[in-house]
């Protein structure tokens, strides 16, 4: 980004930014959902690009989320690069069959025959009072159906970057948009730029531990990161920008570098994408530079709840990990 | 008021029925169409035969959807598109494949799991593709062929092609939501599909009338606006004029249709079924309406073809099967070796 001019946006308009300038200089992307038109979709993700590209590419459906997925699938396999937008990653349910039956499994199952280029983008995460159905956080559903690639990116700068490179990837891509990301602001140039997938991004150096992040959490763990400096904790948040593929190189040079290492993430505990790092990590080079176990920290394994104070307590907040990393800090020495 | 009652919309019945006169349309077809017909269907015939036949001597490692009574169909259906026009299909789709030109000693290579097979051993009987010749492949879920159908035509119309595309489903399929919600958006959207649904009368076991209360599935085609017809699917040139109606509606922009083709499967629905759900009698009663025997007859009847040419016909589709299946069996075997480079497209 040497000389190209940048200037301050939000997250939201970085995504809608990079459908639009791929819209513009590619015929075959379109965006595809519900509400994505006048209404400028539900969080506004897409609005005004009906005013510029019309209705046959803003192409508003009705609330038909396993038709909308597999009209994708299909026009993906005609050469065409649709986006689709589901209106929140909860919703993704009805579109499982689509997503993870066929999409990810076409090529394969016809022996390289097709490819499925398509961009499924859904808002994700808590902390807007939305209650069970409409906060989870899926990825890692989407990490276990093999032929999907998942990107969940923290900054306007790389939302803009990957969801360009999404959009160019001859596969199913799930692009994960946590709510509470969308007003937050950054540098981004204005001129098209991509950013490969699998290249994790040290957010913050650190000597003492290592954050392991992504999405939302990333946002977190740097808030924490300026808390722990004060008390001479200096931690290095790790921030993975795309969960598949996984940039394991940068993970693990953290680990081996720090010795002590915290996952963090809003999925549930149990089941989530934390633990495979873990094994990652426990299972290669990095295990002799451990100098304390692995730690995680991670959702609740409970729905999410309504009331404010519950929903806080359900997910990692920023003191949480700043409590987290101080006792990791500390064990073992 | 008094003659008010609790309103029971009248199941459509025979106003959903067409029928066609197969045997003038017989003297209207060119010759080498009705042969071809005649031989597809014997190819889809033998080739399940023959697949059967390898199955009992183990050579398949899965299961089998066999569509042995169901011909007329598929070919008559895809008779009727232009060489690039597009299909979709669904786990009993041998003859849907066939039809659309494929390779038969490719496709049995398929079948038996083999590198040189349509999608190198990887799909299997129940995900056929071959996507050069228009063939958009078989799924394993019933109805996940349909809202992928949208995408395709969806494609078709956003870049004003004139190609048409056929997505075939089963009865069991209509049930399901993603039946719902795809023709619903196709009917929207007017795109250049035609609904195929083989009606073969049971959901793997169950009738279709213990789980909808209307008589033909045509009758559907009315919540999503657009036209619906139910036909005898055992006859291929019944199934030829009116998929071919519908589809010169579709090129024309006219929008989707739903055509029920009425047919019975003589088979089980898989290897594991032991017809329990259905008597010996019904079966016999429907292979009495077997659609080759009946082209046949038709074809004889109309002095068409005299009944050397149409054994003719039949012997050299055995010997086309015969010859792919022995090919087939000595084809290689793939090789586990960077299986897992092959799920990402580069």
């Amino acid at each position: 980004m040497s000389d190209q001019k940048t200037r301050e946006i939000t997250y939201l308009e970085a995504v809608r930014e990079a459908m639009v300038q791929e819209m513009r200089s590619d015929p075959d992307v379109f965006l595809m959902g519900e509400d994505i038109g006048v209404y400028g979709g539900a969080f506004g993700v897409s609005q005004g690009m009906l005013d510029e590209f019309g209705p046959e590419r803003i192409r508003e459906t009705p609330i038909s989320e396993e038709a909308i997925a597999g009209a994708a699938t299909g026009a993906a396999m005609m050469g065409m690069r649709p986006i689709i937008e589901i209106m929140f990653m909860d919703f993704l349910t009805l579109a499982m069959d689509q997503l993870a039956n066929q999409a990810a499994k076409i090529r394969f199952m016809f022996g390289g025959q097709t490819s499925v280029p398509l961009v499924c983008r859904a808002p994700a995460g808590s902390g807007t009072g939305a209650a069970a159905q409409h906060c989870q956080s899926l990825e890692a559903w989407l990490v276990h159906a093999p032929g999907i690639k998942v990107v969940a990116p923290s900054t306007p700068y790389d939302a803009k970057g990957l969801l360009v490179t999404s959009i160019r990837d001859n596969n199913p891509v799930f692009f994960m948009e946590h709510k509470l990301l969308y007003r937050t602001k950054g540098q981004v140039p204005e001129d098209l730029y991509s950013i490969p997938f699998g290249q994790a991004e040290v957010k913050r150096p650190g000597r003492d531990l290592t954050v392991i992040a992504y999405s939302n959490m990333v946002v977190r763990a740097l808030e924490a990161a300026e808390i722990l400096a004060v008390e001479n904790i200096e931690i290095e948040v790790v921030d993975l920008r795309t969960l598949k593929p996984l940039d394991e190189a940068t993970l693990i040079a953290s680990v081996c570098k720090t010795g002590r290492v915290l996952i963090v993430h809003e999925a549930p505990l149990t089941g989530g994408f934390g633990g495979e790092l873990a094994a990652l990590i426990a299972g290669g080079e990095a295990f002799d530079f451990l100098d304390a176990p692995i730690r995680r920290l991670a959702g609740l394994d409970i729905p999410i709840p309504y009331n404010r104070t519950l929903e806080r307590a359900t997910v990692p907040q920023v003191e949480d990990i700043v409590a987290a990393a101080r006792i990791l800090a500390k064990e073992g020495k | 008021m008094e003659n008010a009652s609790i309103a029971v919309p009248p199941s459509g019945g025979g106003a959903f029925l067409r029928t066609v006169d197969s045997a003038s349309l017989s003297h209207q077809l060119p010759h080498e169409k009705l042969a071809w017909m005649l031989r597809k269907m014997c190819e889809t015939r033998y080739f399940e035969e023959k697949a059967e036949e390898l199955y009992t001597r183990g050579l398949v490692h899965g299961t089998m959807h066999l569509s042995i009574g169901m011909e007329a169909s598929p070919i008559g259906s895809i008779g009727a598109l232009e060489p690039d026009d597009l299909i979709i299909h669904h786990h009993r789709g041998h003859g849907h494949t066939i039809a659309k030109g494929a390779d038969i000693a490719i496709m049995m290579g398929e079948f038996l799991g083999k590198e040189p097979g349509y999608c190198r051993g990887r799909g299997g009987s129940m995900h056929i593709a071959d996507m050069q010749g228009g063939n958009f492949g078989a799924t394993g879920i019933v109805g996940g062929g349909i809202p992928i159908a949208v995408g395709i035509g969806l494609a078709l119309h956003m870049r004003r092609s004139s190609q048409v595309l056929l997505s075939f489903f089963g009865d069991g399929t209509t049930n399901e939501g993603a039946f719902h919600e795809a023709l619903n958006l196709a009917s929207i959207w007017k795109l250049p599909i035609v609904f195929i649904c083989d009606n073969n009368k049971y959901g793997m076991s169950m009738d279709v009338h213990q789980v909808m209360n209307i008589e033909y599935i045509s009758e559907r085609a009315a919540s999503y606006g657009i036209p619906g017809v139910s036909i005898d699917g055992n006859d291929v040139l019944t199934v030829y004029q009116v998929i071919g109606e519908a589809i010169a509606r579709a090129r024309a922009g006219e929008g989707p249709m739903l055509v029920e083709n009425l047919t019975y499967r003589w088979r089980g629905h898989s290897k594991s079924d032991r017809n329990l759900y259905r008597t010996q009698e019904e079966i016999a009663e429907w292979m009495e309406r077997c659609p080759i025997k009946r082209f046949k007859q038709l074809l004889v009847t109309e002095h068409i073809m005299d009944e050397v040419e149409v054994e003719d016909i039949d012997l050299q589709a055995k010997e086309t099967i015969d010859q792919s299946a022995e090919e087939a069996v000595l084809m290689p075997e793939p090789s586990p070796e960077n299986m897992e480079d092959e799920v990402y497209a580069p």
